[in-house]
């Protein structure tokens, strides 16, 4: 690796430890986000088949079951406090330690300074600083599973007075402390991260890398740091407030009159609507925070593997401003039937419809993208083609539940669960795999094995699709989210086979994620080797230098951008990509 | 040809996800036409606007969702990469996008409408002035039904009175409480007439959810929500709690009898009220 160290780099050797423990390499960080982030997948999707697997067969006693959880499963049947606890945690782990995680934090870190041309983060003493606190905040929200009396039990958006009041529910007092502890480091570790990503972005771009050159994947981070630095704080104000009201004694949640377990609870003059403004408002722009860089990766994967311009580049981008400013003015559309004024619903349907435009002319434009391409379907190709198709059926259940009046009867059924779960869990995980196919070779020097990766993307796309899809169907039948047995009641009874269904469906969607795990762990030290530093025939500034990349990434120069990314089967030209450090001259028609 | 723009290649990644979006596309026409699983029984007046703004979003939504997977799977079954052969080079087309763009504004803004008129008329709309009154108080894990009885009014709570036996702490002594009328898990209400409910809450937030009435409000703890509805279907439904409250969510519910008259109501509250 050392022939690509810059003059200044050369003097000093790292050891092992400094090299790729305690290494302030973005590069390196955003692999350990990234791997982080991995094993935190594992967990939250293994919740989550404990979720199917009791919603599939609430009343069937599970003998090996009792064996695997002695106290959680007692008997043979699950507690109804455990599926709580696995909703709660399996939601909380999945979008922030594993979404927010991996696709700013991973790829934000692995891709800002190679795309823009940078030698690192402005702050890389604040990188790694940022990248431990994660760390830590990961431990304890793992550690909130083995809590005695209970893993936090409040969904992941802790209601309150639910979350306020230790005495709600079994796991409301460690188990939530521990939550709370949780957010509030991740948060911390977001706000450094995102005042770095945003510094570098605007300040460290190569000479002649302009604002409306950069690659998409550049601008939806930017977007969502921006959008992180925001919200984040008024999540981590509101998870302050719920600790003085848990332990302090004051009551910005709880308001007089309370009754719990028969006492009387002493708060007054508090409101639990509050919390949840305060948490929307962090809420829905956290959605946006998630779906925008998958949005930004997506759009560049496809139009590399269309070998064709990306649709209307300035829509792209001022759509993704436009998505960013309008999700701070949708939240209310998560309270419609709180009891919130009425009249906010009308306002809140209207600002939510309008998001909408945007996220369209998204669509119109990958699917303008995609016409007229010449599509090599490789793994990180069709994962990308996947997004665009989940993004969409997850983004138009949004237009039934942005209508408040329809939104009456969906409102926290399972119709919700599908739609954020295609829109903001499969779209979004699309686009993770589709970046890690693409840009393996250049973290680990070597390829994922193409064919075990097209075998993935099959299982994933069949598999997403069965199990949430079924799920509107569930939710239109009425079936409540968060419910330990939905055959207790029998209005719901009749639909319990698609609940089997998707069920069976969430294991073979499960299993095949297995086969990505073998893959990328073998891949590291046995996959392929990626001799040429552009094995996609790609145009970003990342694909000028060697797979894996050094230290300081660039030569003993930095490069000169002379173009957009976007340079693909330009007429005339003898290759059918120009990367974005040739120069304008040198390009001779013919 | 290094540059020519002759048909993409058929390929069989593009053809095997084309076909998987038809089949997309056929199996989600299927569920939503001929709706083997679809809403419950519908059993309210307002009920029907709710249904029919949710099929006129389904039309819109269903039109845009075939449209688009479609052109989808029409494009990677058509566009796979052959040869030397180059993409079709373009990446803008103004007026299109402007057009794209009206075109789905002006769709979302009648759908704006739509809703909101639906909207209006179910919260902005008084409950006529022979609504059957009920409170409605719900508590971890369970519904407490509250009616004033022959009399009218209904009699005073006071939370410092809660205990086992009187779960929502109303006040024997007062005048007005002596014939209200009590029921835990068990509400009715006569049919054809419009119904108020007035939500509250003791500990935590629940949601009063009547999925045959189109209907779901949450219950929050300092704060008193009314709602109201008009049943057009006597029988027996279901009550469930739609927001999360505990480990017992799952089995917070109530049985909801409408009745075929007046009589048959005053019928039942006159019997409730004796226990
Ligand atoms: C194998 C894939 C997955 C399956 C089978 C699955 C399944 C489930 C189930 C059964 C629930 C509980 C529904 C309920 O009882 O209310 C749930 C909730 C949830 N899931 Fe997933 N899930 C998967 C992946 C994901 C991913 C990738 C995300 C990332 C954003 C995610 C985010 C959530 C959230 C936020 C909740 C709500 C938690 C709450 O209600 O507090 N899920 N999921
Ligand atoms: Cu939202
Ligand atoms: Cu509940």
């Amino acid at each position: 690796m050392s022939e690509s160290h810059t003059a200044e780099h050369t003097h000093h050797e790292l050891g092992f430890i400094r090299k790729y423990i305690f290494s302030t390499d973005h590069k390196i960080i955003g692999i350990q986000y990234m791997i982080t982030a991995m094993a935190m997948a594992v967990v939250g999707g293994f919740l989550s088949m404990l979720m199917r697997y009791q919603l599939a067969w609430p009343t069937t006693l599970s003998p090996n079951m009792a064996k695997l959880f002695p106290t959680a499963w007692a008997g043979g049947i699950m507690a109804p406090e455990f599926y709580i606890s696995l909703v709660t945690m399996h939601g909380t782990i999945m979008v922030f330690f594993l979404f927010t995680a991996v696709l700013t934090g991973g790829f934000g870190n692995f891709l800002i300074p190679l795309q823009i041309g940078a030698r690192d983060m402005a702050f890389p003493f604040l990188n790694a600083l940022s990248y431990w606190i994660f760390l830590v905040s990961c431990v304890v929200i793992f550690s909130a599973l083995f809590v005695q009396t209970g893993a936090p039990m409040g969904g992941w958006t802790s209601y309150a007075p639910l979350s306020a009041l230790p005495a709600a529910a079994p796991g409301q007092g460690t188990g939530v402390t521990l939550w709370i502890t949780a957010i509030a480091l991740f948060s911390a570790s977001g706000l450094m991260g995102g005042l770095n990503y945003i510094t570098t972005i605007l300040t460290m771009r190569t000479r002649g890398l302009s604002m409306m050159r950069l690659p998409l994947t550049q601008w939806s981070l930017l977007v969502t740091s921006v959008l992180g630095l925001l919200a984040f704080p008024v999540l981590l104000g509101a998870a302050i407030l719920l600790t003085f009201d848990r332990v302090g004694g004051t009551s910005f949640f709880v308001p007089a009159g309370v009754i719990m377990n028969g006492l009387p609870v002493d708060h007054s003059g508090g409101h639990p609507l509050l919390w949840q403004h305060l948490f929307w408002f962090f809420g829905h722009p956290e959605v946006y925070i998630v779906v925008l860089p998958a949005m930004g990766m997506a759009s560049d994967i496809l139009s590399t593997f269309c070998r064709k311009p990306i649709f209307s580049y300035r829509m792209m981008v001022y759509s993704m401003v436009a998505i960013a400013a309008l999700s701070f003015i949708v939240w209310g559309h998560h309270m419609f039937v709180s009891g919130m004024n009425p009249f906010l619903g009308s306002v809140f349907t209207l600002t939510t419809l309008l998001i909408a435009v945007p996220s369209a002319v998204k669509t119109f434009n990958w699917l303008g993208t995609v016409w007229g391409a010449r599509i090599r379907f490789t793994a990180a190709g069709l994962f990308s083609i996947g997004f665009v198709s989940m993004f969409v059926s997850g983004g138009l259940s949004g237009i039934f539940l942005g209508t408040s009046a329809a939104d009456i009867q969906l409102q926290d059924t399972y119709f919700v669960v599908a739609h954020f779960h295609l829109v903001m869990a499969i779209a979004p995980l699309f686009a993770a795999f589709g970046g890690i196919y693409f840009w393996f070779p250049k973290m680990f020097g070597r390829f994922m094995n193409e064919t075990l990766g097209k075998a993935h993307f099959w299982l994933s796309f069949i598999g997403a699709y069965c199990v949430f899809f079924p799920m509107h169907i569930l939710g239109i039948g009425g079936q409540m989210r968060r419910i330990y047995d939905p055959t207790q009641y029998l209005f719901l009874q009749a639909q319990q086979p698609v609940n089997v269904f998707i069920t069976l469906a969430a294991f073979v969607l499960g299993a095949s994620q297995l086969i990505f795990l073998l893959n990328f762990f073998i891949s590291i030290f046995a996959g392929k080797r990626a001799l040429d530093n552009n094995p996609w025939q790609a145009t970003g500034l990342e694909w000028t230098v060697p797979c894996p990349t050094g230290h300081g990434n660039f030569g003993e120069e930095l490069p000169v951008v002379h173009r957009w990314p976007f340079d693909y089967s330009v007429p005339g030209e003898k290759e059918d990509f120009i990367p974005q450090t040739v120069p304008a001259t040198a390009t001779a028609k013919h | 040809m290094a540059d020519g723009t002759g048909p993409g290649r058929i390929t069989l990644s593009g053809v095997v996800l084309a076909g998987l979006l038809l089949v997309l596309i056929i199996v989600s026409l299927y569920f939503f036409i001929a709706q083997p699983f679809w809403f419950p029984k519908l059993a309210s007046e307002h009920g029907a606007k709710i249904d029919s703004l949710f099929m006129a979003v389904l039309v819109v939504s269903g039109i845009a969702f075939i449209l688009v997977q479609g052109a989808l799977g029409y494009f990677v079954a058509r566009y796979g990469e052959s040869g030397t052969e180059r993409a079709e080079y373009w990446h803008d087309n103004p007026k299109a996008e402007a057009f794209l763009l009206i075109l789905t504004a002006v769709i979302l803004t009648v759908l704006v409408f739509m809703g909101q008129r639906v909207w209006a008329s179910i919260y902005f709309a008084d409950a006529p002035k022979n609504a059957t009154i009920i409170q409605v108080t719900g508590e971890q894990f369970a519904w407490n039904f509250h009616y004033a009885g022959p009399d009218g009014q209904f009699g005073r709570t006071d939370t410092k009175l809660i205990t086992g036996t009187n779960p929502i702490g109303l006040d024997r002594s007062d005048p007005n409480a002596k014939d209200d009328v009590l029921s835990i898990g068990v509400m009715h209400a006569p049919v054809g007439k419009p119904v108020r409910v007035q939500l509250r809450s003791k500990d935590v937030i629940h949601s009063f959810f009547l999925p045959n009435f189109r209907m779901k409000q949450d219950a929050v703890p300092g704060m008193a929500i009314e709602v109201w509805f008009t049943p057009t279907l006597t029988g027996q439904y279901e009550v469930a709690c739609a927001e999360l409250c505990g480990l017992g969510h799952y089995r917070m519910k109530a049985a909801f009898t409408v009745d075929e008259s007046q009589d048959a109501f005053n019928k039942w509250l006159e019997e409730a009220g004796k226990q």
